[in-house]
């Protein structure tokens, strides 16, 4: 007798364990790769006895793709997490003009010379978050309508509010003074070169717990994702999850945004790149995202970097180069994405 | 089995939509609400479903308030079908259903192999047990609405609360989900309350008729009481409506 089985669809834990196994170690890959490339090659095993190829080692090279990584995860998992929340595949820090927001407030703290801290945390920070938070809540609250979020209106109030931020940068680059005014202009372009571990000390007090924090919700926002109402009538306290949500994407956005300047489109590229690979599963594509999103931007700072050696090109460029032509498809296959 | 008293509610600081509804259904019962467009038949549901807290009055479920009642338990003895909507992202069907098994999980669990279980019979009452493996975004809208209402049914709810569920669907699926949940309330002692402007398909299945107008409670009674000439045309603002009674059966139309 012919017994027809079916097989079961993989339990989801089984999906995760493989997903988070692939990704660390295409992360690791990467990261050992990006150590050692430049235009001066690391040799490993001179490291030991070496002072030079140390000091490129600790205080250059491991502290750049570790900068790399902060940032690439925190855009990815934000950009996973606010497509979720606004049910809409296109949706990312960027194209909402969160990235944007984040930057008039630091670009203002950069034009009144706020370097200080405040109790060890710089202002520079705060100010980006407070940028992102404005942005977030005003794209949220044009394209509500009721229990619907209206997605054409939620991607034009995002494009709006991108064109009155960068208006804005450009109107306090003017007014301050031509040191300040160059500042804010190497900081736009958007770099993840950094010297040393202080920087990175600072922003993972900020970045790992909003990572937790949205890893921990991200049993709320796989059911958000299939409607407001249902999440609701499923057991979520939709209201406390979407203020949360909001604050955690303005922190990851709005630091990195005030360390790493306009580096668009991770949010974007990196969450539809992990649902191709591993499905929908919000509970799989948001780790999913903190680590490709890593390995993501260490790729790109890699290629910026080395393209075209002696010139380092931005990385904001290399990943809007990348990732202008994914959201261009995306959009070319919308009827894949009914929503929109 | 759920109650509303003298229940309230307004939009925002739109017109009231509720105003002032007291009404009760008891366990087992499978009743329909009706009434034309506007008169707060998905506001009273969502009020029931927890979605919304009146203003004033005071929405019960099992003798308790359902605002007192936490979340995630709630969910477990009351389900709810919205209207149609589209989903953004192309989950697969299972997926969809399985989300019905998330008041039972704990936070960083998983589904295990009871609830896939729980979500496949769910699918298969609807009939639908051919699509699991399908994405959502490649179905009909009316496979869609299906997919919806076994969500509902993996949850393994007390109380069904459908709105419009068989908007989208054809004639023959129409009377399905009709005569699924009438079998349901007969198996299992499932409550169901279910916002339909299929008034043909009423009588003999649902045991009970509540008809809003205006955000008031219009009529209530078994269906071959509320179904006839003269409280329709009440309930609808329309003289023309008209019925008969045809082989055990309620026939409407409007002239």
């Amino acid at each position: 007798m012919a017994i027809v089985t079916k097989a079961p669809p993989e339990a989801t834990a089984v999906r995760l364990w493989r997903a988070l196994a692939l990704l660390t170690g295409l992360l690791l890959v990467v990261a050992v790769v990006a150590v050692w490339a430049g235009s001066r090659t690391l040799d490993f095993a001179s490291l030991r006895t070496d002072p030079m190829a140390r000091t490129l080692f600790f205080r250059l090279r491991l502290p750049r793709v570790i900068m790399a990584a902060l940032i690439g995860s925190s855009l990815a998992v934000a950009g996973a997490a606010l497509q979720a929340l606004f049910r809409n595949p296109l949706a990312e820090p960027a194209t909402l003009g969160v990235s944007g927001g984040g930057a008039v407030g630091a670009s203002l703290a950069i034009a009144f010379g706020w370097g200080s801290r405040v109790s060890g945390i710089p202002v520079v920070f705060i100010a980006g978050f407070g940028g992102a938070m404005v942005a977030v809540l005003l794209v949220h609250r044009i394209a509500r309508s009721g229990t619907l979020l209206l997605p054409g209106a939620l991607l034009l109030a995002g494009v709006v509010v991108n064109l009155i931020a960068s208006a804005a940068v450009l109107a306090i680059q003017y007014m301050t003074d031509p040191s300040r005014a160059l500042e804010i202009l190497r900081w736009i372009i958007g770099s993840v070169e950094v010297i040393g571990f202080d920087t990175i000390w600072r922003m993972l007090l900020f970045l790992a717990p909003c990572w937790i924090a949205l890893l921990a919700l991200s049993r709320e926002l796989h059911l958000l994702a299939m409607g407001e109402e249902t999440a609701g009538a499923l057991g979520v306290n939709v209201e406390r999850c979407e203020t949360a949500i909001h604050l955690i994407c303005s922190v990851l956005v709005g630091v990195t945004v005030a360390v790493g300047g306009a580096i668009g489109f991770v949010g974007l590229i990196v969450p539809h790149a992990v649902r191709l690979m591993f499905g929908e599963d919000l509970r799989i594509v948001l780790p999913g995202s903190l680590l490709l999103g890593a390995g993501f931007l260490i790729a790109a700072d890699l290629v910026a970097r080395i393209a075209f050696d002696p010139i380092e090109l931005p990385v904001g460029a290399v990943t809007a180069l990348v990732g202008g032509p994914v959201f261009l498809w995306l959009l070319h296959r919308r009827q894949r994405y009914s929503a929109l | 089995m759920f109650e509303a008293r003298n229940a309230e509610f307004a939009y925002a600081t739109a017109a009231p939509v509720i105003r002032g509804v007291t009404l009760a259904a008891g366990r087992g019962q499978l009743s329909a609400l009706i009434g034309p467009n506007g008169c707060g038949k998905s506001t009273l549901i969502r009020l029931f479903a927890g979605l919304l807290t009146p203003a004033r009055g005071e929405i019960r479920f099992d003798g308790a308030r359902l605002d007192t009642i936490p979340r995630r338990e709630a969910a477990k003895r009351i389900a709810y079908v919205p209207q149609a909507t589209a989903l953004a992202f192309p989950f697969t069907v299972l997926e969809v259903v399985l989300t019905g098994r998330s008041p039972y999980t704990a936070r960083f669990r998983f589904e295990d192999a009871h609830d896939r279980e729980r979500a496949m019979e769910a699918l298969e009452t609807v009939d639908a047990g051919h699509l699991a493996a399908r994405r959502v975004t490649e179905l009909s809208g009316g496979e869609r609405q299906m997919v919806a209402v076994a969500r509902a049914l993996a949850q393994e709810p007390q109380c069904l609360l459908l709105d419009e569920p068989s908007a989208a669907l054809d004639l023959k699926h129409r009377a399905a989900l009709m005569r699924t949940l009438a079998a349901l309330r007969d198996a299992q002692g499932l409550t169901a309350l279910v916002v339909t402007h299929d008034l043909h398909l009423i009588d003999p299945l649902f045991d009970h008729v509540f008809a809003l107008r205006g955000g008031l409670l219009a009529a209530e009674g078994r269906p071959e009481e509320v179904l006839t000439d003269a409280v329709l045309a009440d309930v609808y603002e329309d003289p023309h409506v008209r019925t008969r009674r045809v082989e055990g059966r309620t026939l409407i139309w409007s002239n």
